[in-house]
């Protein structure tokens, strides 16, 4: 775990996966019809999952954010599942109950204040004994801001300058503090903010907490390149997930970092059985239950900006034309922006020359990877292996489509032929989250980067 | 009012708190802990004391978020340095080690997003299972101001911007009505839309839409303590405080503080818990506590606002017995956290539940119930109700 001085030009797989499992509190992945399916906000569906994660020796649990409950038409979405806790709150209460399990904790940098996050990072990373990890995001709608002081909306242009201006605050504080006990005052003062603080906590055993991002664009990407650890992709397909890999690499060298220093885990769903008919029939029955009749409609009304409730779920798509111009942002900063009688004709051509119904179509669409992890457990094993073997991505960040028992069989099955096949590890590799990573450890910078003085801050403890 | 539940006190029990921050409420507690302090703050010395809190018999535990140290004060200012963890999450990693101790932090309202606030403590009363309280903070630091780029904020400012975020969070609390949550298979809903309401808050410094992302709190809504005299009649009025905290120069005269709390309160139509604030220290292993107190003056001077008790586990035992019966709880300040909660747990708890006049404790209780508190219904359910 030694910090590279000189990093690596070139790119070498380590022929190891990592796994985190992504507890969904929202949208449709889980299948809250099925009969053994539990709640989604009571704390003992989360120990169970974190729980279960540790005993497969997983390096993350993971919570996603979403600070405005999404709507569906002018009103709260009803079909999907909805209601989730604050993610450090959860992550807090879940460092009592694990020992060795990643706690990473989705925070945007619009609707927070640096100071404020770092330190509550920081806390979560001292709780946990230095396995606090934050997936940076950067909700971006008005939608959004009308919970919060600042309101309103940031530009999409200025969303990672703001981002990036933020993190470089965080790491600023992260790093204020020395072995002694001598502190630097950090100041920033930009567009977006001012900070101006003298922070109260000192580094983790890891340093400071694991930095993911997620976010796809190619701003996304460089301010990626530049920050973090850990890539949270879009991209679990091998082909895919092989461009994107070149991609970041090629980001990462042009930041100035090593080709091994950003490591990329996408969002993926399993769905494993005993034999691989029996998966395939698994998977039509969780793709039922997730994406129903009423969720196929609504899902296009979405798209649509109007009610298409006449229409049937296993017929084509509808013919009328959209009633907006864009489509709307209620899903999420990701979705909107597409302009909405282009997407239709795009979506209504592709349905009618694949012959996919309603039904289908959404299905398909909002399924990504589908078919690459369905499968027996030693299919889905050796497919794996090929991700290990080219380096594709560093593991994967699996959403379990059932609360709270979803991970036993990935536990339970696919951990041990994955240890077998000796791409997985047996045992945790340390207590840290960047040990566990295989991530080096960050060196304090000797003066505060932005050269503010820091004898006359210093405070000993 | 009388359909208000009696308070704690009318019934002869009072509750209990402990101030669990760090090492102690005196300055110098961290250089007199028997246990050398880590250089990190330790998950294991925070499970230690909140089970030692616990066990002791206490009802709840509050833990404090005394906000950024001042950078213009002198280097030698350690006690504002010493390393401090975010109260709300050291309350939630207290949630699943404990069973029956009410976990309350210390949140500012100046300073933090409302909505934030809200959704973390209604997080807060999920992980600990209906046992969370909020404490309510106004910070009038410049220090906290100029962490966030903003202006300090004074005076009436700091009392109107606490009964803003008070009201911001009660109704993000209601905004999902108990039974929002159907999970109804044969229409596809796993929500009843209409049992979820925006919080439509409009305030002088800002709106927040809601509703919460978080479905209603275990409790429905979290007990709300606020120090005496932050809040004014209005927000009093409006059901903003379920308890207050009351201080006094002295112990002598806490009993007078109360009593003009509680004349105070009169005529408002609300009658929140008194719970009495008291600094402590305590006779301990052959040392007085006067001798106690010397020695950690000695390192650093101890400025406190409430009423300080020194002297022996019986004479406090006295004095608690006489402001239960005035008071609906008193909060415990122990000058060396792991000293004085030894004395409290082994002579002073336990003699003064012999004599009943304590609360039960007892597992999975919520704060709301400790408190004499009903569960309330949403606001929002209520005025649909009206409607009908
Ligand atoms: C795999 C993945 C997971 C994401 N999870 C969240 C989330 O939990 N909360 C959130 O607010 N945004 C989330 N986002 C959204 C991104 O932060 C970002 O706002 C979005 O991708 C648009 O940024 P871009 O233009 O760089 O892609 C996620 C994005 C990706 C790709």
């Amino acid at each position: 775990m030694s910090h590279s001085i000189h990093p690596a030009t070139e790119f070498t797989p380590s022929g190891q996966l990592q796994l985190g499992v992504f507890f969904q509190g929202v949208n449709s992945g889980t299948v809250w019809k099925a009969a053994d399916s539990g709640s989604q906000t009571e704390f003992e569906s989360f120990r169970r999952i974190a729980q279960t994660a540790e005993r497969g020796l997983f390096a993350a649990f993971f919570l996603g954010e979403g600070l405005r409950l999404r709507e569906h038409l002018g009103r709260p979405h009803a079909l999907d599942v909805a209601g989730r806790p604050d993610a450090q709150t959860a992550l807090a209460a879940l460092a009592a109950v694990t020992t060795n399990v990643g706690l990473v904790a989705t925070q945007n940098t619009t609707y927070n204040d640096p100071a404020d996050l770092a330190h509550r990072l920081s806390t979560l990373d001292l709780l946990s004994g230095g396995r606090a990890a934050w997936n940076i995001v950067t909700t971006d709608n008005a939608w959004t801001g009308a919970n919060f002081r600042r309101g309103g909306y940031l530009d999409h242009a200025d969303r990672y300058t703001h981002a990036e201006a933020f993190v470089e605050t965080a790491k600023r504080i992260w790093d204020a503090w020395d072995e002694s006990g001598a502190v630097r005052r950090v100041r920033h003062t930009g567009k977006h903010y001012s900070v101006d603080v003298t922070p109260r906590l000192p580094r983790s055993a890891q340093y400071r907490p694991v930095l993911f991002q997620a976010g796809d664009s190619p701003e996304g990407r460089d301010f990626a390149a530049r920050q973090a650890d850990v890539i949270f992709s879009a991209h679990p397909q091998l082909d895919d997930a092989l461009d994107f890999r070149r991609d970041i690499v090629a980001r990462t060298l042009k930041a100035g970092r090593g080709a091994n220093d950003v490591k990329i885990m996408p969002a993926s769903e399993f769905i494993l059985a005993a034999t691989p008919q029996e998966a395939l029939e698994k998977k039509a029955w969780v793709r039922s239950l997730q994406i129903g009749p009423q969720q196929a409609i609504a899902y296009l009304e979405q798209f649509w900006g109007r009610e298409l409730q006449g229409y049937d779920p296993d017929g084509p798509l509808p013919d009328i034309d959209p009633a907006v111009e864009e489509t709307s942002e209620t899903r999420g900063s990701g979705f909107h922006g597409a302009k909405a009688r282009q997407l239709a004709d795009q979506w209504r051509a592709e349905a009618k020359e694949k012959g996919l119904s309603i039904r289908q179509f959404v299905s398909a669409r909002t399924s990504r990877g589908d078919s690459t992890f369905t499968g027996s457990y030693t299919e889905v094993a050796d497919r794996l292996a090929e991700y290990a073997r080219t380096g594709a991505v560093d593991g994967f960040n699996i959403s379990p489509w059932l609360i709270p028992t979803g991970l036993d069989e990935i536990v339970n099955h696919l951990v041990p032929e994955l240890q077998e096949r000796g791409i997985y590890p047996t045992e945790y590799a340390g207590t840290t989250l960047r040990e566990n990573l295989g991530l080096a450890v960050p060196v304090r910078p000797a003066a505060d980067v932005t050269g503010a003085e820091s004898a006359s801050a210093a405070a000993r403890v | 009012m009388s359909t208000l539940p009696l308070p704690a006190a009318s019934r002869g029990r009072g509750l209990l708190l402990l101030e669990l921050d760090g090492a102690g409420s005196h300055p110098a507690a961290s250089r007199a802990s028997r246990t050398a302090p880590p250089a990190a703050p330790s998950a294991d010395r925070l499970r230690g004391a909140v089970l030692a809190a616990e066990s002791a018999g206490f009802h709840a535990a509050t833990f404090a978020d005394p906000g950024l140290p001042d950078y213009s004060a002198p280097v030698s200012a350690e006690p504002a340095a010493a390393p401090r963890l975010n109260a709300l999450q050291r309350a939630a990693f207290a949630g699943p080690v404990t069973r029956s101790l009410a976990l309350i932090p210390e949140v500012d309202t100046v300073y933090t997003e409302p909505f934030h606030i809200a959704t973390q403590l209604a997080s807060l009363d999920y992980v600990s299972g209906g046992r969370a309280g909020w404490l309510v903070a106004a910070s009038a630091s410049a220090a906290d101001a100029a962490a966030v780029g903003r202006e300090p904020v004074h005076g009436q400012r700091l009392s109107r911007e606490a009964a803003d975020s008070i009201e911001v969070g009660r109704r993000l609390w209601d905004s999902w009505e108990d039974d929002a949550v159907i999970r109804d298979v044969a229409t596809g809903r796993y929500l009843d839309v209409d049992k979820l309401h925006y919080a439509d808050f409009e305030g002088e410094n800002y709106s927040v839409k809601g509703p919460s992302i978080i479905p209603r709190p275990l409790q429905g809504q979290l007990p709300v303590l606020v120090p005496a005299g932050l809040l004014d009649r209005e927000a009093l009025a409006a059901g903003a405080a379920d308890a207050l905290l009351v201080s006094a120069p002295t112990p002598e005269l806490l009993a007078a503080e109360i009593a003009e709390t509680r004349a105070a309160l009169a005529g408002i139509g609300r009658e929140p818990a008194l719970i009495a604030e008291l600094d402590v220290v305590l006779d301990s292993r052959g040392q007085t506590a006067v001798a106690r107190l010397d020695a950690l003056n000695s390192l650093a001077a101890w400025q406190s606002p409430r009423a300080r008790f020194v002297g022996t586990a019986a004479e406090l035992t006295e004095l608690l017995a006489g402001v239960l019966t005035l008071a609906d709880g008193v909060r415990l300040h122990p000058a060396v956290l792991e000293t004085d909660l030894e004395e409290l747990s082994r002579l002073v708890l336990p003699e003064l539940r012999r004599r009943q006049l304590l609360a039960p404790v007892s597992q999975d209780t919520t704060l709301r119930e400790q408190l004499g508190l009903s569960r309330p219904a949403s606001r929002y359910a209520a005025a649909t109700a009206a409607d009908n």
